[in-house]
């Protein structure tokens, strides 16, 4: 029985250098491993996962796996990934996102796929800034924070991703951090195993620079505020409001059933596949 | 390191003999790991600490092989024998 | 199923779907704009019927990437769009380009800057089919000048897509896109399909960017077992980021390559009265067509004027052109824009002849009476 580093290993791609690009305690490394142990867990077949992403530090994931990967333009996974799934319904379709990536530039797609309900799992890591370019803000940086295009306190609101997904028509929400990582792992397996747009944002900690540019520490202290500040969805039902103050709820938030875009497509298929071309 | 890092709870102690069954409980590629310190600040029963190299070591004593610090290894660079197998081949 | 082989009624539009149900398409993404947006209908009721799949984007953005994204996965996919719609799928053509995805891309040309003139023709994305998107890259953009031409170039486009792994723009306009023409459509039989080339090695041996003499890389498609990186990133033969100027050098020399050491193959011309001709009205697209008339007009007065028209926009026909500046004293390039395909007429031809532009930009059509006056004037 092998260890389960020893199993994630297997997944890497030998030809990749290692360690990976990501600074040194960088939670992004530790979602790639719930992740493919997810995966791992589930059984897929290799050749039937294509591993989308867009551009920054998060969509750096899909390079370093043995899987379909697509590396694609900034904002855009989703739509690239829509295609990928519509054109090969059998394809497991998992798209790795960060909060600039997936909410700024690509804020449309991230609706329009949610509303689609293609059947597709976004995972999003969400470090509240952007990494990749240097520690500028993002839509999820809180109000007052600072990032190096925000020096001095970001003015905007941040988004609620979950909130925003299941609006926009998401079947499957679920929250975790990368310091809860055996929850993470769990809920990564049931957003993929969902049939219909599952998401699962992942709260995460860029210590280099968001952390040092408000004080928060190394990655071993933001870790710690992700332990103190994470309360588990089922306990927060039994919790005064008070106790919620400050605080995130984290596990599935959001599970209901919707037709599945590629599913009714192929009804459409089925229904006039028989009839002739039709000019009118 | 910064010195928030050195505030941490780092250990630095000599490994003492233990038998090598013991020992690789837990195994660390060097090459991969950063030294990040998640491993051995998340350990819940400290039996990581950074060698002078600030290379996690073991106190095999100490394991009690739950795996959190392979879980959470950002770099895949950390492996634990699964329970009940410290003996033999894995 | 077979195609009408009577006469039909055919819609430049409808003609351009039906060739690319003829070429196999069987992937549609768009999202509607004038005067593209029967290209779309027509698919989404067609496409269904032979078990493809047709998907309205959100935008023009995520339409190109989804049409690439298919590609990938294996289909033969297409969209179109207008010159809006065109100007904001630059982005993701760029990425078609770097990673060698083969894929169509038709612009139905309207008014412009800018929103323009939904309804009225242009030729002012020529330039742009060309330069459209950032760095370094080759595109192939074919221009057809009637409702058959629409159905027989979209069928090349996608078979010049599929024959070297990039992204073809079909270079039509409003007015060939809403007019109609009685044409006969040819026998399916007949008609050449080509395919893109699949991987002849095992898995663990395949290069999805694969340098080789031919510069065109074997695709496999996602789910066949090559489990292999793309990415718009500069990448090495394996699809994975570099940075060492080798590989750099390598990736963007094959880029050129693959399509300037096969313009034999790419480029078309056809011509008309040229065998001695010394003056020449150079003309593409719908204009082509007003120019038949016009130099046979001319024919007429026994003036020897002859009409070169390039079916092949990009690469510009050059060793046609450079071969053609030994005979012509005189070139007219006539162009629904202020100017755009007469500087590579002007390029090609070294100063030897005399060039006139005749341009109109004022939303319609130039007449064959137009390019008639012109020719009295210069000649």
């Amino acid at each position: 029985m092998e260890t389960i580093t020893k199993v994630t290993h297997h997944y890497l791609r030998t030809k990749k250098k290692f360690p990976n690009v990501w600074c040194a305690g960088c939670g992004i490394g530790i979602a790639l491993g719930a992740i493919i142990r997810a995966i791992d867990s589930l059984k897929l077949n290799r050749d039937d996962v294509a591993m989308v992403s867009g551009i920054g530090c998060s969509s750096r994931m899909p390079v370093y796996v043995d899987f379909n990967t697509l590396h694609t333009t900034h904002g855009r996974a989703l739509a690239f990934a829509t295609g990928v799934k519509l054109a090969n319904p059998k394809l497991k379709v998992v798209v790795i996102t960060g909060d600039g990536d997936g909410l700024a530039i690509g804020g449309n797609h991230f609706i329009h796929t949610c509303r689609r309900n293609i059947d597709i799992t976004t995972i999003l890591i969400n470090n509240s800034i952007y990494g990749m370019t240097g520690g500028q803000y993002s839509p999820t940086t809180p109000f007052m924070k600072i990032g190096t295009t925000a020096p001095y306190g970001n003015r905007e609101r941040d988004f609620d991703i979950c909130s925003l997904a299941k609006s926009a028509g998401a079947t499957f929400v679920a929250r975790g951090t990368v310091y809860h990582v055996t929850l993470l792992e769990k809920i990564i397996q049931q957003a993929i195993l969902k049939k219909g747009f599952s998401l699962v944002e992942v709260i995460s900690h860029c210590h280099t620079f968001y952390g040092r540019l408000n004080k928060e520490g190394t990655a071993i202290k933001m870790m710690e505020w992700q332990k103190d500040h994470a309360i588990p969805i089922q306990a927060a039902a039994k919790l005064p409001p008070d106790k919620l103050k400050d605080k995130f709820l984290i596990g599935v938030l959001w599970d209901v059933d919707f037709p599945e875009y590629c599913e009714e497509y192929d009804k459409v298929i089925a229904q006039f596949q028989a009839q002739p071309e039709d000019s009118k | 390191m910064t010195e928030d890092t050195k505030k941490e709870n780092i250990k630095k102690t000599e490994v003492t003999r233990v038998t090598k069954e013991e020992e690789e409980k837990v195994h660390v590629f060097a090459a991969w790991c950063k030294k990040c310190n998640i491993c051995i600040s998340f350990c819940p029963t400290g039996a990581l600490v950074a060698n002078k190299d600030g290379l996690p070591v073991l106190i095999p004593e100490k394991c009690t092989q739950c795996g959190m610090c392979e879980l959470r290894c950002p770099d895949f660079a950390i492996t634990v024998k699964p329970k009940g197998l410290t003996e033999g081949k894995s | 199923m077979s195609q009408n082989q009577k006469a039909q009624l055919l819609q430049g539009n409808e003609a351009c779907a039906k060739g690319a149900l003829a070429a196999g398409v069987n992937f549609f993404a768009g999202y509607p704009i004038t005067p593209s947006t029967e290209i779309a209908e027509y698919l989404a009721r067609n496409l269904p019927r032979r078990g493809g799949k047709f998907i309205q984007m959100e935008d023009e953005i995520a339409s190109l990437a989804a049409v690439i994204g298919a590609s990938i996965a294996g289909a033969k996919a297409m969209t179109a769009t207008s010159g809006p719609g065109f100007s904001l799928m630059q982005e993701n053509l760029g990425y078609a380009y770097m990673a060698e995805v083969p894929c169509v891309i038709v612009d139905v040309q309207r008014g412009g800057p800018s929103t323009g003139l939904p309804t009225k023709v242009s030729q002012s994305d020529t330039m742009q089919a060309r330069w459209g998107t950032h760095g370094d890259y080759h595109s192939i953009a074919i221009a057809p000048s009637s409702v058959r031409q629409c159905f027989e170039l979209t069928i090349r486009a996608f078979n010049l897509s599929e024959k070297y792994r990039t992204p073809v723009i079909l270079l039509m306009d409003e007015v060939l896109g809403h007019m109609r023409e009685k044409i006969i459509l040819p026998d399916p039989a007949g008609i050449k399909v080509f395919n893109r080339m699949k991987p002849t090695v095992p898995p663990e041996w395949y290069q999805h960017f694969e340098i080789n003499p031919h510069f065109v890389s074997p695709m496999a498609s996602f789910g066949e077992g090559y489990r292999y990186n793309v990415t718009g990133l500069t990448h090495d033969p394996l699809g994975f980021p570099t940075s060492r100027s080798e590989e750099i050098q390598a990736k963007l020399d094959k880029l050129e390559k693959k399509i300037m050491h096969n313009v034999n193959d790419i480029v078309q011309v056809e011509e008309e009265f040229m065998e001695e001709a010394a003056i020449a009205v150079f003309a593409y697209g719908i204009v082509a067509r007003a120019a038949r008339q016009a130099i046979r007009m001319a024919q007429q007065k026994r003036i020897r004027v002859g009409l070169i028209q390039p079916l092949t926009i990009w690469p510009f026909p050059d060793i046609y052109m450079e071969q053609m500046s030994e005979q012509l004293e005189i070139i007219i390039v006539a162009e629904l824009n202020q100017g755009q395909l007469i500087r590579e007429v002007m390029r090609t031809n070294c100063g030897k002849a005399k060039i006139y532009g005749l341009n109109r930009f004022d939303g319609d059509i130039l007449t064959p009476e137009q390019i008639f006056a012109k020719i009295r004037e210069v000649r």
